[in-house]
Parts: C-alpha cells; structure tokens; sequence
C-alpha cells in the first residue's frame, strides 16, 4: 500500500476538522454498538425461542390465571409431546430497581421443556431434593453474587402466605448456564410444589402453560386444537409461539427494534452530512493539488480512489474506534444494572458495523471523488 | 549519463490550434502553430501575458488536448493517446515545473519527490534512493525533513525541480520557474536548469518574462497573436 501516507497525510491537513468528523463518527459508532445491544437483549429472547414451543394462556391477558388441570388435557391432544407450566412470581429482592423474573416450576418438567439450562448433575439432585430450593441463572447469580447454599428473602407483591406472610424464603441449591450466549440466565425458577402449598389464594392455578409440538411444521395447527379444546369454558386460552409470546411482553414498553432503528437513522443521516461537508471541503480545497497529481501522471481514475481512500480512512478510524469503546462500555454491563436477560453485541452486529463503515465512507466520498476525477489539468492549474 | 546534443528532433507541433469558449465567444490561442524542438535544446518561450505561452506548454506536456493539429513526441502521437496512456505517457516523459512550486503542502520534501516514483514498479527502498539522489541534485540533501512551509521560496522551487526529474523525463517543462523568486534564488535555479541541459542532456522549455532568464537558454522564441517568431514584436 504505498499510497498509504499519501492518504493519510492529506488527513493531516486540517486537524482539527479532521478531529471533529473521526469524533463525530465514532459517536455515531458508539451508538450503534452500544444501542445494537440493547436491541439484542430484547431480542434475545425471540431470537433463541424454541421453535419447538408454543405458549397457552388465557384468552383475555396474560394476568389472568389458568387451572393446573389443563396440563393434562393439553399433554393428551394430537401433536403434543410435552406441556409445563410457569406462573408470575412478581417478588421483590430488597428493593424494586433489582427487578429479575421469579417464576414456580415443575421441578422435573422444567429440563425436560427448557433444555437450553444446562446444571450438574449434582446440583439437579439437590434441586429435585430441596422443596425451598431456587434455581437461579449464572447471570442473575453474578448480578447480586449469589452462591450456591445461599437464603435468599423475596417480598410477595402478588402473592402473600398462607397466614399472611410476605416475605418468602428460598435456598440456592443450583446454579444454571444457557446453551447458547443469547440465554437468559437471569431467570430465578423455584418450586411448584412448594408454592402451591405455601400460598394463602390462588391454590391450583397457573400462569401459562409451555407446550413441546412434535413436529414444528404443524405448531399452528397444535396452537388451534389447544384453543379449541378450551373454546367455550371458564377458561379460554390464546396459544402463539414462544417467539411471538416474548416479542409480545417486550412490545409491553414499546416496539423497541423501531425506537432504535429511528434514532440510529437520525444518526447516521446527521453524520453522513457531517463526513460528506469534510469530503466535499476537503476536494475543493485542493483542486490545485489533485490536478497536480493527475499531470505528474495519476489517472483520473487514480484521483478518484485516492479520494474515495480518504474517505474511508476517515470513517474507518472514527467507526473502529467508536465500535471498540461501545464494545468496552457494553462489557461493562447494562443501564439497568442486570435487569436485562443479556447484554452483549453480537458478532454479526460487529461485522455490520464494519459494512455500514464502507457505506458511509463510500457515501461522503463518491461526489468529491467524481468530481476529482472529472478535474480538468489546465483548468485546474489556471485557478 | 551525459548525452550528446543530436539534434534529432524530439517535439513536433503541426497546425496546432486551441479554442476556448468563453460564453458564446469562440477564442482562438494557437492560430495553426507550428515549432520543432530538437533533442536536447534548451528553449525560451517569451511573450505578452495572455499570449498563450502556458497553453502551448501545456499542450506538448499531454496535459491538455488541441482543438486542431498535431503534438507529436519522440515520434509519437500524443494527441490521439486515451486519458489513460496520455497519464502514463505523462509520468514516463515529462517533469513539470511550476510557478508556484506546487509541492504537496502536507508531504516532506522527500516524500514530494518521490511521488512521481509512486507511479513506477520501483520498491521501496529504490523510490528512496532516487529521491535522494534527485534531492542531491538540486543541492537538497540537508532538507529532505522538511516540509514546504519550512523552507525558502528557492528552496521549494529546487524541490519542485527534484520532482521534476526524479522519473528522468524525456522533457523538462518549466512555466515561469523564476517567476516568484528574487533575483539570487532565480539565478541558482537557472544555474540549475543550464546544468541539467548541459550535463544531462535535458531538453528543457522554460516559459518566461525575464530577458536575463531567457539569456540561459539555447534558443528563445516569441509567442504573439498565436503565432512565433525569433524576434520580440511590440
Ligand atoms: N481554460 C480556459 N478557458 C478559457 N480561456 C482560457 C483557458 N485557458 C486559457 N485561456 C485563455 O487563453 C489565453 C492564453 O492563456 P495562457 O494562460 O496560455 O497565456 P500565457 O501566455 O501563459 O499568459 P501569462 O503570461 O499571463 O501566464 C488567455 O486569453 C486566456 O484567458
Ligand atoms: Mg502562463
């Protein structure tokens, strides 16, 4: 690359407006870094939905309660391999701002439904063995430093003891990991069993039910037998696939993806200006000096890679180092100290980041380049 | 690598005529000039301002095209060359000095000298050496550091003349090389020009308003009303 320097010392000209674009530029990239990952962790949960489940619950909100005897009716349709319920704890640990998700589990149901939590198998003894036992995600656990044998008080919100009690008390018996990076480890799953018996209302009754097709192609016809099923009783179900069912519970705060999506647009319009007025001033001023290039013997088209060269080494230091710092800020953890499932940027994300480096460089950088390459010697010279 | 004066010819300019538009007013520069240079002349070009001394040059330099005529070098046709071969045939057979210099305000002189070099297959080290021995040429090797803000008017334009020869160019091409520079540093490039005429063999054409600067040449041909003469019309 020996018309390296010769790029990169025409950035040198002007330093400081040199400085303002690279920053301008590596804001826009932190931003994007930093608020892909936000996208992620709502996403994440759709992302890695088993394409395998559906979600039962009630017809009218997902606040609604549904009986614990549906399960079985569920599990004897045509179609279903497996069906498990979970129900919103709702708790608080400490204080309301350490919001995580508590939800009681069938303790064996739950490996068989949700494989993508991995345990030992130690730990799953003393899990099927502890009736106060918690299961708590790795990253839940790492979030508050929780260790396995540790008591953990949550204060009901939704549901009070049996003699009125508020303040139940769980023992971490294990610990789970996720498959996958896009698992949610910050789910706190305790005992069916133990809830039921250990609740003052409510005994019998269940949030919704998780259902395992056996065949993924036919899920919708699953979903409509199901609904079917309970058409016309106390208890009327909606069925979707998990997916939909997660895309739905984000979509509570608003459509997230588009929010994003906006404010990233604005962005990169306002940035793209930016870099295109430097690219633009950046030519003009130097007619003279590229059409000295071009009678020392430079091609036109020459001319125009050396511009268009510019003008990617301009967005490729502002976009890499703005790309690195979003990474550096995401390790650090998310805004809302832990509350999101995950929080990470995805590789993919990364290598987009690096695509929309080139569009943009080619974007600032194509007019001034056509319009080096257009540059008449003779005239130039006269100015 | 002194050559002998051969007095083959090495620029052929026949019926050359250049047209500028200036809103509906067709100007003609060149009025169907002709003018052969041989090998190895060092030869003045002199002239009212606006008579088209820089248009000719530029013409024999492949910079710009005739509207009529030919422009034949060592031979060949340039005129006819595309964009592409005339850039190339450019950067093999013409070193351009200017009036201002025209140095790259962001390079040292060293890298300014080797930018010509850049164009060619030669390596790193080789595009180096070259420039330093043009560098040396011209009296530079002291300054190679530095950049053109850094140095004298003289010095720059010695510079400008180290670009210009770095490539070893069939054609020196200089437009007013003295034109911005006090007598002293005007002198040190003419002495300059005449040693690489005379010791190299350079053929060289020097645009100039100065009769001491012209008094160097070998040859000196007046420009007017587009067309030459050996005699200075008023
Ligand atoms: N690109 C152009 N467009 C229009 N007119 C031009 C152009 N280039 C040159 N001219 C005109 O052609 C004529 C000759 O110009 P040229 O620059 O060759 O003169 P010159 O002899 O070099 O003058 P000077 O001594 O002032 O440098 C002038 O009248 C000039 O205005
Ligand atoms: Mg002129």
């Amino acid at each position: 690359m020996k018309y390296f320097y010769l790029v990169f010392s025409s950035l040198k000209r002007k330093k400081l407006r040199t400085l303002l674009t690279v920053l301008s530029i590596m804001v826009a990239f932190v931003l994007f870094g930093y608020l892909t990952a936000i996208r992620q962790a709502f996403d994440a949960g759709v992302e890695v939905a088993g394409a395998d489940r559906l979600i039962v619950r009630h017809k009218v909100s997902i606040i609604q309660l549904l009986p614990e005897s549906y399960e079985d009716k569920i599990e004897r349709l045509e179609g279903v391999d497996n069906a498990a319920h979970s129900t919103w704890f709702g708790g608080i640990y400490q204080e309301p701002r350490n919001f995580f998700a508590q939800m009681p589990m069938e303790p064996e149901e739950l490996f068989d439904m949700f494989p993508e939590y991995i345990i030992s198998d130690e730990q799953k003894a003393a899990w099927l063995e502890t009736r106060s036992g918690a299961l708590v995600g790795r990253g839940l656990a790492e979030r508050f430093d929780w260790k396995v044998g540790d008591r953990i008080p949550i204060n009901a919100t939704i549901w009070t003891k049996k003699g009125g009690g508020r303040t139940w008390e769980f023992d971490i018996v294990a610990i789970y990991d996720g498959v996958e990076k896009g698992t949610d480890t910050s789910q706190f799953f305790f005992r069916y069993d133990f809830f039921d018996e250990t609740r003052a209302g409510g005994t019998g009754q269940v949030g919704w039910f998780s259902v395992r097709v056996n065949d993924p192609d036919r899920a919708a016809e699953v979903a409509a037998a199901i609904d079917a099923e309970f058409a016309n009783s106390a208890f009327e179900t909606k069925t979707e696939p998990e997916g939909a069912f997660i895309q739905g519970f984000a979509n509570q705060i608003g459509n997230i993806g588009f929010i994003i999506m906006s404010i990233m647009s604005a962005v990169f319009f306002t940035i793209l200006l930016v870099a295109g007025n430097t690219m633009a001033y950046a030519v003009r001023e130097r007619t003279g000096e590229l059409a000295v290039l071009k009678a020392i013997g430079f091609t036109d088209r020459g001319v125009l890679g050396l511009v268009l060269g510019e003008s990617l080494a301009l967005t490729l230091v502002g976009g890499a180092i703005g790309l690195g710092l979003a990474w550096m800020l995401v390790s650090m953890g998310d805004p809302t100290d832990g509350s999101f499932p995950v929080f990470y940027i995805p590789f993919s994300s990364i290598f987009l980041g690096f695509a929309l480096i080139a569009l943009m460089a080619f974007i600032a950088g194509i007019l001034p380049a056509l319009q080096a390459q257009r540059l008449q010697i003779a005239d130039a010279l006269r100015r | 690598m002194t050559k002998i004066n051969t007095n083959s010819t090495l620029v052929t300019v026949t019926g050359v005529d250049k047209v500028f538009k200036r809103g509906s007013e067709e100007i003609h520069v060149l009025g169907g000039l002709d003018l052969e240079i041989p090998d190895g002349e060092f030869l003045a070009l002199m002239g009212p301002s606006g008579s088209g001394k820089s248009t000719l040059l530029n013409l024999v330099g492949g910079l710009d095209r005739p509207s009529e005529g030919k422009v034949e070098i060592g031979g060949k046709r340039i005129d006819k060359l595309s964009d592409r071969k005339l850039a190339a045939w450019r950067a093999r057979h013409v070193g351009l000095v200017f009036q201002f210099y025209n140095l790259m305000p962001v390079l040292t002189a060293q890298k300014n000298v080797e930018l010509p070099l850049l164009l060619t297959k030669l390596s790193r080290a080789e595009r180096k050496k070259r420039a330093a021995i043009a560098l040396d040429i011209v009296g530079l090797s002291h300054r190679t550091g530095h950049y053109p803000r850094q140095m004298s008017g003289g010095e720059q334009q010695r510079t400008g003349i180290a670009r210009a020869i770095v490539t070893d160019p069939t054609l020196l091409l200089c437009d007013e090389p003295t034109g911005d520079l006090d007598r002293k540093s005007g002198d040190e490039i003419l002495d300059l020009l005449q040693a690489l005429n005379q010791e190299q063999g350079k053929t060289i054409i020097m645009v100039t308003h100065d009769i001491h600067a012209a008094a160097r040449a070998t040859r000196t041909l007046y420009l007017n009303k587009g067309q030459l003469s050996t005699e200075a019309v008023d």
